[in-house]
């Protein structure tokens, strides 16, 4: 060990310091290029600088590369650029969302949010009054009626892909997919057509949590059966060697094993639902009020409100939408992230 | 691999590979001139993370031999041999220290263009794993495609990679079936093609037989015997009458828990018949391993 | 061995041994119970092309193909206040053709964005920076879809506006590129960049899936034999997510084609057949749907009902696409 002691590893295929301040020289080169460009010609705007920035970084590393490394590195370097300039696309828009909602949906934020609903006031009144108490309730209870819905049967479903692995599991993985590609506004008019008018005949927050289920079963489905397939085999092997019935082994230890991984698939369902509007649209009817029962009266949820608040289209009224836009994506993002802590906390186990 | 240690067993083994490689190195010697060093490792480390596996290990390659590389399991000499083309930096977390000398200059040094680099220093791989997008004659010269080299006569450059794989006359009328339709054997003798095309001065085989059966295997020792006159070859194997089959000289690696470290050099046939240290002889007799 | 050999030449191979077991109750139950459960997405899925079929039958009998041939959209009532049947007429082939469209643009965005933002965050990203992008690129996947519409709205549609009018100074002589009226807004451009921004999370996320799953020894062969990182990607990495990167396209386009809401917000809706991209009017059948629905009368719901299921199959067969391209793809590149 005294070798050791004196060798230190090292990482000799990591930019040398040379080559980290010619890419940096790159980068400064291509932002001065695009504000010269752009003060020169008469493009403008902020695509004006990016596209120029990226032609430009383009350019000078194809240049520096080529006279220092030559054409194939250099050719490496461009699609290098180009695939980052893919990410870069791809996440803009997230980044924009994020910001857009935060800052728009800052000034519709007060107190009275939690405490009131919309039963005295219109969403065209001062932002200040009223609150989202009804939508906020409403997409709670929908949300948890489509849970007590969905989540047995995509559960079951997940099983029967896992563990029972019967005649029918081709087909049924494809349904699955196909159900997941159901258009929401499909579900809305399903149960429209199925329940509502043969049945029903009005609005209420349980047919609107029917259609949600629709929506919800595959994901739910789709995520617990990847989390059962990772389950290993000698778990289940272990159940029935001991002499336990393929059920017992199921529920009393492959299902135990996989519990924080199908808390992920509920809550992702969750999450896939809960800002689901065309089908809320269709069938809940979207009232003011508080109302706690799913099975009678119009109920609110924050889609319908938000699009409520859209269409209506006054200053008030918009702020309304985006300070409710702002606690759906709070919610969504609450639930991502505790779906993606708990898998974690899985996966390090 | 249990096979090999119990065949491995036995009254007078130590002899018997000894004899096969000694007859070999003297013959060798006769046709070939030692013509300089190919490839030189000084003192080479290599850890994964904070864990060091390899640890100084010093070697000198000369052109026109085979070198081959043994030890038991998780000695390092996979490692080792990854260090020799730099492709031991794919793995995360890894890092090195020392030097590898091709032609007096250190592949590692900073500006070195690394594909160059394994251009010159090609590899096989323990499973054969020809492209299965492209056909025979398409992998032959996938080199050139990825490397983007030009050549003049294509047909002349995949004519002569197959036949010194020796390869040519199983495949010569199916040049454009996939590669994927060869056996395993023909399979790994087109991955010797394939690094063949790029005209590479040094090969490195990582246990290319251990996926092939007895007969698959004898062709590719074949194959590594004729090679071995115009290239430097280094082979990590698992199989002791492999190395003493095909190679000339011999390096043991042995890793006590912790890095791996190399025990013993020599010509094959001294290692295998009088081992210097006694640790080297249990493992060619196969008391362990 | 030998004897099995030698059985096999006499051609009197035993027959196989059929194992059974008899199943506890239990297990019967149980098994009857989980097999019933996982037929629910058959179930659901037949009873809505039922219903949708029922609802929709009578308005498909009397306008028979023209449903999906024509573009007349019109409720005629007779003096006394109740639909004529003769002269009320429903076509959706604006519509469709809006869809295609819409969902065309977006594919063609979104597609080469996504290969290439999965190819970096698997091959090029630091481990670091990979990891958070992945949970971005996720997170995206799930918001919901009036999100994207409310912010295609207010902050895209301006610069999206600005970008089609570029087009249309540089490219006006390609037809579909024409403006006639010079209305930029709510066009059918807007709306399929919506679609993309909400489809490239998919098919960035099924790619990086496909792309991952690249036999790690092709790809050190390729580096072995002196690739750069792009001859390497594309020698290996392309060939064998090929059908993969096709399948999450679908599965993007399949999204793109229902999509309502943010198509509603950010498209003008207008019944008549524009192959313009960059003017403002277009279709779309879920909007339509949404759009008509409010003051519709029973018998235009049936007509809405039968769209429906017009935009039902056509998802259906989108995601019979993507599965039969998915599952094909043990030939070639793999």
């Amino acid at each position: 060990m005294t070798t050791a002691a004196v060798v230190k590893p090292s990482k000799p295929w990591q930019a040398s310091p040379r080559q980290r301040l010619n890419s940096a020289l790159v980068y400064i080169a291509a932002i001065m290029t695009s504000y010269l460009i752009v003060a020169i010609t008469p493009m403008k705007g902020k695509l004006a600088y990016a596209f120029v920035f990226f032609a430009a970084f383009i350019v000078f590393d194809f240049a520096l590369n080529l006279f220092s490394r030559g054409f194939p590195v250099a050719k490496d370097a461009i699609a290098r650029a180009v695939v980052a300039a893919g990410i870069c696309v791809a996440v803009f828009p997230i980044l924009s969302i994020i910001a857009t909602v935060i800052i728009r949906g800052y000034h519709g934020l007060h107190i009275g949010l939690f405490t009131h609903d919309m039963a005295l006031n219109s969403v065209t009144d001062p932002v200040k009054q009223g609150g989202l108490l009804h939508a906020l309730t409403g997409t709670a209870i929908l949300v948890l009626v489509a849970l007590i819905i969905s989540v047995p049967l995509g559960i079951l479903t997940a099983i029967y892909m896992t563990e029972i692995r019967g005649r029918f599991m081709k087909p049924i993985k494809f349904l699955v997919q196909a159900m997941s590609g159901v258009p929401s506004i499909v579900a809305g008019l399903f149960i429209l057509s199925a329940v509502v008018y043969p049945i029903t005949k009005g609005y209420s927050g349980f047919v609107g949590s029917l259609a949600l289920s629709i929506l919800m079963i595959p994901t739910v489905a789709r995520t617990s059966e990847e989390v059962l397939l990772l389950i290993p085999n000698d778990l289940r092997e272990a159940g029935v060697a001991l002499g336990g019935t393929h059920w017992r082994t199921v529920a009393m230890v492959v299902v135990p094993a996989a519990k924080s991984g199908l808390v992920t698939a509920m809550i992702l369902g969750v999450a896939r639902i809960a800002g689901e509007t065309a089908p809320i649209l269709l069938l809940t009817g979207g009232g003011d009020k508080v109302n706690g029962d799913p099975f009678h009266g119009p109920m609110g949820s924050l889609p319908f409100y938000i699009w409520k608040s859209y269409s209506v289209g006054t200053p008030e009224s918009i702020t309304r939408a985006w300070a409710a836009i702002l606690v759906l994506l709070v919610i969504v993002l609450v639930l991502f992230v505790s779906a993606r802590l708990l898998s974690e906390r899985r996966s390090s186990k | 691999m249990s096979d090999e240690m119990t065949t491995g067993r036995g009254p007078g083994l130590v002899s018997s590979l000894g004899d096969v490689a000694r007859r070999r190195f003297e013959s060798k010697r006769v046709t070939t001139a030692v013509q300089g060093v190919g490839l030189e490792a000084r003192g080479i480390h290599a850890w994964f993370g904070d864990r060091m596996v390899l640890e100084d290990m010093s070697l000198d390659f000369w052109s026109g031999t085979v070198t081959a590389l043994i030890g038991p399991s998780g000695c390092g000499k996979s490692t080792f041999i990854r260090t020799l083309n730099r492709m031991h930096e794919f793995i995360p977390g890894a890092a090195m220290a020392g030097q590898v000398l091709l032609n007096g200059e250190d592949i590692y040094s900073s500006g070195t263009d690394v594909t160059k680099i394994r251009l010159k220093i090609g590899m096989v791989f323990q499973k054969p794993n020809p492209f299965p997008s492209m056909t025979i004659s398409e992998n032959v010269l996938a080199g050139l495609k990825l490397a983007q080299l030009k050549v003049d006569n294509k047909d002349d450059l995949l004519e002569e990679c197959l036949e010194r794989a020796g390869l040519w006359n199983e495949v010569k009328d199916r040049l454009s079936s996939y590669g994927g339709s060869l056996s395993g054997g023909q399979q790994q003798r087109l991955c010797i093609a394939r690094s063949l095309a790029v005209r590479p001065e040094v090969l490195l085989m990582d246990e290319p037989c251990s996926a092939l059966d007895p007969g698959s295997t004898l062709r590719i020792e074949e194959t590594i015997s004729h090679l071995a006159a115009s290239m430097t070859i280094i082979i990590v194997t698992h199989n002791m009458q492999q190395a003493a089959r095909v190679s000339d000289y011999t390096a043991f690696l042995l890793s006590d828990g912790g890095p791996g470290k190399m025990v013993e050099f020599g010509p094959t046939g001294e290692i295998f018949s009088r081992p210097k240290d006694i640790r080297t002889e249990n493992y060619v007799t196969g008391r362990f391993g | 061995m030998s004897q099995a050999l030698l059985s096999a030449a006499e051609g009197a191979v035993p027959a196989k041994r059929e194992i059974t077991t008899k199943p506890r109750f239990s297990d019967r139950v149980f098994r009857a119970v989980v097999s019933g459960g996982a037929l629910s997405s058959l179930i659901i899925l037949g009873l809505i092309f039922f219903f949708l079929a029922f609802q929709g039958y009578s308005v498909l009998r009397s306008q028979g193909i023209h449903f999906i041939t024509s573009s007349n959209w019109q409720v005629v009532q007779d003096t006394a206040g109740n639909v004529d049947p003769k002269h009320t007429q429903f076509g959706i082939a604006a519509m469709l053709i809006g869809t295609f469209l819409c969902s065309l643009i977006a594919i063609i965005v979104a597609v080469p964005v996504s290969v290439l933002a999965a190819l970096f965050l698997n091959f090029y990203a630091p481990p670091v920076l990979k990891k958070i992008m992945v949970a971005v690129v996720d997170l995206m996947a799930a918001f919901p879809s009036i999100l994207f519409g409310l912010w295609g709205f207010f902050v895209l549609m301006p610069s999206a506006e600005y970008w089609a009018k570029l087009l249309h100074h540089f490219l006006g002589f390609i037809p579909i590129f024409k403006v006639d009226p010079p209305i930029f807004t709510r066009s059918p451009f807007v709306a399929g960049l919506v679609l993309a921004v909400m489809i490239i999370p998919i098919i960035t996320s099924v790619s990086r899936e496909v792309f991952s799953q690249t036999p790690l020894d092709r790809i050190q062969a390729a580096y072995a034999l002196g690739a750069t990182r792009w001859s390497m990607i594309r020698a290996v990495v392309l060939p064998y997510g090929r059908s993969g990167v096709v399948g999450g396209a679908m599965l993007g386009l399949g999204r793109a084609l229902g999509e309502t809401v943010a198509v509603y917000t950010v498209l003008n809706i207008v019944y008549q057949v524009n192959w313009h991209v960059l003017l403002g009017a277009g279709g779309n059948v879920a909007s339509m749907i949404l759009l008509k629905f409010g003051e519709a009368g029973p018998q235009e719901i049936k007509a809405l009902m039968a769209a429906g299921l017009v935009l039902f199959l056509l998802t259906l067969l989108v995601n019979l696409g993507a599965d039969l391209v998915v599952r094909r793809s043990g030939g070639k590149g793999r």
